[in-house]
């Protein structure tokens, strides 16, 4: 089951992809986001975006994401961040 | 008739002119690619953050207490204008251009009694409209030291007119900047920024939003960091969209330049190499009239 998840800085886009799940720092606690979430928006708090690509089993990527905020819609995900540290 | 040396002068004078231009028209187009592609990178940005502005404005009923970036002073008497313009000339039309869109504007709405402020970002509007608007230049934003424009920049800008229009001094303000559409094309464009341009209900709002959104903390306070964000947010894009408009113009223009200068160098040529033999037929003349003359 993908999840459209979107990641975007001003300066650019910064990963536009399908994945399993994506866990966000929310400004009130983490909330991980799959397939078929509710539509949802929220604050984010300075920290490390997991994206796991392929079920929960693996290592997932994570970046490092400063200020913004999350939206969940119909969809996907979308983070709209300040900054976002990744290699790339 | 000009003589030899002058012409000579002359040909080598725009020859070096022509260096410059092409070597400027070079260095724009290098430059162009790069700001053209951060002005494209910047748009996913500004256009999901402006989705999301309008979903949520949508959703909001518009109150007395609602915040001022929203839903304005609820009057439109006194407008800033942001008016962007680059640093430096020799960019064809592009500064006159969007100078020319901004004191169109503001000449309608002064007929209309209304109160035009000016704040400059850049130095190239400054000649234009101080002499047009003296005493309503409030503030002009150095951009000088900026190489590549970040998204701090742009933040700093919009704090800065934040704090004015929290301090109740205007009802309306616009941004003026140069669109980029391709290195000839770049359109001067006139857009709101507070308040927040409301969207006219075009059918189903995008996607269909119909289902009870939950928000995190709550609605207000989303919509608090919101707002200052979008201000700085389209203020960022206008810059990034400025500096690809800035280097297309400047390469079209420099292309120009290097085109003129040819041509004139043909032509110069042409007049030289005419008046070169003129004097050589008159000297000839001379001789053998000369030894004729014996």
């Amino acid at each position: 089951m993908p999840l459209h998840f979107e990641l975007v800085t001003p300066e650019r886009l910064v990963r536009s992809e399908d994945v399993h799940m994506v866990v966000v720092p929310g400004s009130e606690g983490d909330f991980g986001v799959l397939e078929g979430h509710a539509p949802f928006m929220s604050t984010i708090r300075n920290g490390e975006l997991a994206i796991y690509r392929s079920g929960m089993t693996g290592e997932p990527e994570r970046i490092t994401i400063e200020g913004g905020f999350a939206e969940v819609n119909d969809r996907g995900l979308t983070v709209l961040a300040e900054r976002a540290n990744t290699p790339i | 008739m000009a003589s030899l040396k002058t012409l000579k002068g002359r040909i080598s004078s725009v020859k070096s002119t022509q260096k410059i231009t092409k070597a400027m028209k070079m260095v724009a187009a290098a430059k162009l690619r790069r700001a053209q592609q951060a002005a494209e990178a910047g748009r996913p940005y500004a256009q999901r953050l402006s989705g999301v502005m309008e979903s949520l404005a949508s959703r909001i009923t518009v109150g007395p207490e609602s915040p001022k970036l929203l839903a304005g002073t609820g009057a439109s008497q006194t407008h800033l204008f942001v008016v962007c313009t680059s640093d430096r000339g020799l960019a064809g039309a592009f500064n006159s251009n969007i100078v020319r869109a901004a004191r169109r504007r503001a000449d309608e709405l002064m007929r209309q009694g209304k109160t035009v402020h000016f704040y400059l970002v850049g130095r190239k509007g400054r000649a234009v409209i101080g002499r047009l608007f003296p005493r309503q230049i409030v503030h002009q934003h150095e951009t000088g030291h900026i190489k590549q424009v970040s998204f701090g920049d742009a933040q700093a800008i919009a704090n800065d007119l934040i704090a004015r229009f929290n301090g109740g001094n205007y009802d309306i303000a616009h941004l003026f900047y140069a669109r980029f559409q391709s290195a000839l094309v770049q359109e001067p464009t006139d857009q709101q920024i507070i308040p927040v341009p409301m969207a006219t209900s075009t059918g189903a709002p995008a996607g269909g939003v119909t289902a009870a959104v939950e928000y995190e903390p709550d609605e207000e306070e989303i919509l608090a960091t919101l707002l200052p964000r979008n201000i700085a947010v389209q203020i960022f894009r206008a810059l990034l969209e400025n500096a690809a408009s800035e280097q297309g113009s400047r390469m079209t223009a420099m292309d120009n330049a290097t085109r003129n200068a040819g041509d004139m160098i043909n032509r110069l040529t042409i007049q030289y190499n005419r008046t070169r033999q003129a004097a050589i037929t008159t000297e000839l003349v001379e001789i053998i009239s000369g030894a004729e003359a014996l």
